[in-house]
């Protein structure tokens, strides 16, 4: 059986150990979820188009949340403001598409660097602040962005306005055909937010971010540049919730400085990541379902529904923080995307194998 | 009847245990030390008398009474106060509201904010500063007179002699008398075995969440001291 | 003449975000929270200004003032110890997610029980009157009481702070907590007090603004933002750099308006906290406390 772990055996004081990185389980998931992911590229191909654009939809907030996430739950950084990025990409869209003139599925790319280097100065500003105070200036930025789009007329100002481009396209490919492009783009953008985050938070720097999460002082005096790693948990996340905002432009075909810039997609994903569990990457996937299907069901209840994501919120939060997900890992220990490393201990000499201090997950792989 | 009985206190950390079935007894009127090395379990001991701890098992009664499930602010009112580690004065107030914090819940008794500038009179001319200003000598002297201004019969010191310099700790011990005059019962918890030893009437020494050692200090030999305090 | 009575107006208006930004400070000051649910709690007294009104026939408003501070401070209370409570000292994240999910059941709830048409209050003559200065010039009565209760309520929460007990055991827990209780301070009755009294401080703000002007369940968002721009902008820990920070705001929003049209109003405002932030981000009037 081939190792998974990433360090060579080493020798400290007189004990041998090994760095322990994945499970066999992991790796049978692993290879289940290459089956999923295959299925979901090709979906559009056989699906019902209802179905691609739901799933536009999900992939949509899967992607949000994760990089939401990724920003609270590893560098401390609470947003109340990332609609503001969304408004951006989605009216950067419009602007490459109908103003200068590039094809939409191409657009989506200027979409995203808009978010990048948007995030700039906005880090800049709402850096000076902490804790919720940030929160709150995130939110000022995101409002910041609403009013200045929403007071150029050429946008179309208050009342929004289509994207010529996009709905020609929709006309002339046919539904089916236009959905599956922008499906394409929407699972892009949630694969690249979780892969994102994965890659960023096994690396040297997401060590860093996870250290940071728990304590700010100490992990400085370990050498993480933290001002410099919160940067950039704040410009991927704008880079990638701009990419959502393209997305989200192209599926509905036009942008409106109302719903591209509404407070109510933070709203969304605060809930998805906390039902799913923060500071996980395996939360907001249970969080996106659980989300999607109560939005399925309810949401023609209008307040209603929102009154109950937000107790529902509540709840989770104030009796069982660490979400659904956290529950899961508490009872069995499994993670699907294992970020942490084990240190095991192997005795000298001999086959046995033992961990250094807590559980040994099953099927854990030889090193 | 004990002023303060603790029987058999086990307090955890999350899933760390810091104390293991702790029992002792302190005597109205005497000066009770306890003593031992960092991280041995003194404070988490104080900590737990005052309130701001809960055990997992045990019982701590005061007077006869259990006050396990009595939060902090009940218990000062029955007279349990304290001088935390690190003195923790109010940084952003003045001395005299520091001292006036003190007298929060006070009960009847002797100790008024005169009383206490007459015990400390460092503090007499620093009335109007703001408390994040004093050197660590004042702020012990305004920790104490602060836990005094409740008028406790059971006053816990955590650490008091920690990072003064002699001639300062001398000082506050040179209050106790008074103190004990007045009707306090002093529970000091001091790494410095060599100062608390000459007023202690008994001490418990404290190594690693354990009791290692209890008596009366003059009948033990620094040896068996010794060997309590590093677990040797 | 228009531009200095833009600038009055403004600095009136300061008086009213400067009620508000006490309330949003006064509660992170004591306990570390940021309450986004803010704005929300200045726009529910208005309504139960609404139901009280209702309820009795010819009652003017203002006299409902006095009870809707009451039953302000009561539901701060409960609300203080009933849940938010739980999420003081859990870290940041926790108060933010509970208050904004705060803020979206009122909202919505506000919008499920009124409606999400505007409503006003109706005071009669006083909504007019105003105090002619010149021919070009007049000051309305309503937005200078407002003004002035800013100034009483600062006043009066810097006494309280600085000479009474309570105030007193208000400064002691926000320098340290845990100190406090070893006091004898019941820190979860005082945080309940301290919520009380800041919904107690913005309901004041709130119904007068039901009444000079109309309110909406969706007011809450902007009226958190002002909130916090002015705390800023004056800096933090300081209850009158609080009442200052509110008329800069409040004079920047309306000579922008003045300048550019009403369009831009909010828009100004948001600048010139900007602009704040990024020279001078302690704020005009910040209070440094050495630790």
């Amino acid at each position: 059986m081939s190792a998974v772990s990433s360090a060579p055996k080493a020798t400290v004081a007189s004990r041998r150990f090994t760095v322990w990185v994945a499970s066999r389980t992991n790796l049978m998931i692993l290879a289940f979820g290459v089956l999923v992911l295959l299925v979901l590229i090709v979906f559009p191909l056989f699906g019902p188009t209802n179905w691609t654009r739901r799933l536009i939809d999900f992939f949509s907030y899967l992607a949000l949340a994760q990089l939401w996430n990724l920003m609270l739950g590893y560098a401390g950084l609470i947003s109340v403001g990332q609609q503001g990025f969304i408004g951006i990409g989605a009216y950067t869209l419009w602007l490459f598409s109908d103003i200068i003139g590039i094809h939409p599925l191409i657009s989506v790319v200027f979409a995203a660097a808009a978010g990048v280097i948007i995030a700039f100065p906005a880090a800049a500003l709402v850096f000076r602040l902490k804790g919720g105070y940030l929160a709150i200036g995130t939110w000022v930025i995101a409002e910041i962005m609403r009013l200045i789009v929403a007071n150029i007329k050429r946008t179309g100002g208050g009342s929004g306005i289509t994207i010529q481009a996009t709905s020609r396209l929709a006309q002339t490919l046919g539904d089916a055909a236009w959905y599956s492009r922008v499906y394409w783009w929407g699972l892009a953008a949630a694969l690249i937010a979780i892969a994102v985050v994965y890659l960023l938070l096994r690396s040297r720097t997401g060590l860093g971010l996870q250290a940071m999460r728990d304590n700010d002082l100490a992990a400085e005096s370990c050498g993480v540049n933290l001002w410099r790693a919160k940067l950039y948990t704040y410009v991927i996340a704008g880079g990638g919730c701009a990419l959502v905002g393209a997305v989200q432009a192209m599926y509905s075909l036009r942008v409106h400085p109302g719903s591209a810039f509404s407070v109510n997609w933070t709203a969304y994903l605060i809930f998805i990541s906390v039902i799913g569990g923060i500071g996980t990457i395996e939360g907001p996937i249970i969080g996106a379902i659980i989300f999607y299907v109560l939005r399925e069901t309810t949401s023609k209840y209008g307040t209603w529904y929102f009154i109950a994501l937000g107790l529902i919120a509540i709840i989770v939060t104030v009796w069982s923080p660490a979400g659904i997900y956290g529950w899961v890992l508490k009872k069995t220990k499994f993670y699907l995307f294992p970020l942490q490393r084990r240190l095991r201990l192997l005795t000298e000499g001999s086959e046995s194998r033992r961990t250094s201090r807590a559980e040994t997950p099953e099927g854990a792989v030889q090193a | 009847m004990s002023l303060l009985e603790i029987k058999d206190l086990s307090v955890f950390y999350e899933d760390f245990q810091a104390l293991y079935d702790i029992s002792l007894t302190v005597e109205e009127g005497e000066i009770f030390a306890c003593i031992g090395a960092n991280g041995a379990g003194k404070s988490t001991l104080l900590r737990t008398i005052a309130g701001v701890l809960s055990a997992r098992r045990g019982h701590i009664l005061f007077d006869g009474k259990p006050i396990d499930h009595l939060p902090p602010y009940k218990r000062v009112e029955l007279g349990i106060s304290s001088v935390p580690e690190g003195r923790r004065v109010f940084p952003s107030l003045t001395v005299h509201e520091n001292l006036l914090m003190g007298a929060y819940r006070k009960r009847k008794g002797p100790w008024t904010a005169d009383a206490i500038y007459e015990l400390f009179p460092l503090l007499v001319p620093l009335r109007k500063r703001q408390a994040s200003g004093l050197s660590g000598g004042e702020q012990q002297a305004l920790a104490i007179g602060r836990a005094l201004m409740a008028n406790p019969r059971l006053i816990l010191m955590d650490e008091v002699s920690l990072g003064l310099a002699p001639v300062v700790i001398k000082r506050i011990y040179e209050a106790f008398p008074t103190m004990l005059a007045n009707g306090c019962t002093i529970l000091v918890v001091e790494q410095d075995v060599q100062h608390v030893l000459t007023v202690a009437n008994h001490v418990a020494c404290f190594l690693e969440g354990r009791i290692s050692l209890q008596g009366v200090p003059c009948e033990l030999t620094v040896d068996q001291i010794t060997a309590a305090y590093f677990g040797v | 003449m228009d531009w200095i009575n833009a600038i009055i107006q403004g600095i009136l208006l300061g008086g009213l975000y400067a009620l508000f930004a006490v309330g949003l400070s006064l509660v992170f000051g004591t306990m570390r929270l940021t309450n986004l649910a803010h704005g929300d709690l200045t726009v529910l007294p208005a309504y139960i200004a609404l139901i009280l009104v209702g309820s009795a026939n010819r009652f003017n408003p203002l006299y409902s003032i006095p009870i809707v501070m009451v039953i302000m401070f009561i539901v701060g209370y409960l609300l203080q110890r009933g849940l938010l409570n739980f999420v003081v000292g859990r870290g940041d994240i926790q108060g933010v997610i509970v208050t904004f999910a705060l803020s979206i059941i009122i909202m919505n709830g506000l919008q499920e029980g009124f409606t999400a048409n505007s409503q006003g209050l109706d005071a009669g003559k006083i909504e007019n009157l105003s105090i002619t200065i010149s021919d070009r010039l007049a000051i309305g009565w309503l937005p200078l009481i407002i003004f002035l209760m800013a100034v009483v309520v600062v006043a009066a929460l810097q006494l309280f702070m600085g000479k009474t007990k309570m105030g007193r055991a208000f400064r002691a827990v926000s320098d340290d907590q845990e100190a406090a209780r070893l006091m004898g301070v019941n820190t979860r009755h005082i945080w309940g007090v301290a919520m009380g009294v800041a919904l107690l401080i913005v309901s004041i703000g709130g119904v007068m603004m039901g009444i000079r002007t109309t309110f909406n369940p969706m007011l809450g968002s902007d009226r958190l933002i002002f909130a916090f721009e002015s705390v800023i902008i004056g800096g933090m820990g300081s209850s009158w750099g609080t009442l200052l920070g509110g008329v800069v705001l409040g004079v920047a929003q309306l000579l922008g308006a003045r300048a550019f049209g009403p369009a831009w109003q909010l828009l100004v405002g948001h600048v010139v906290f900007v602009l704040v932030l990024a020279l001078r981000p302690q704020g005009f009037l910040p209070k440094t406390v050495t630790a």
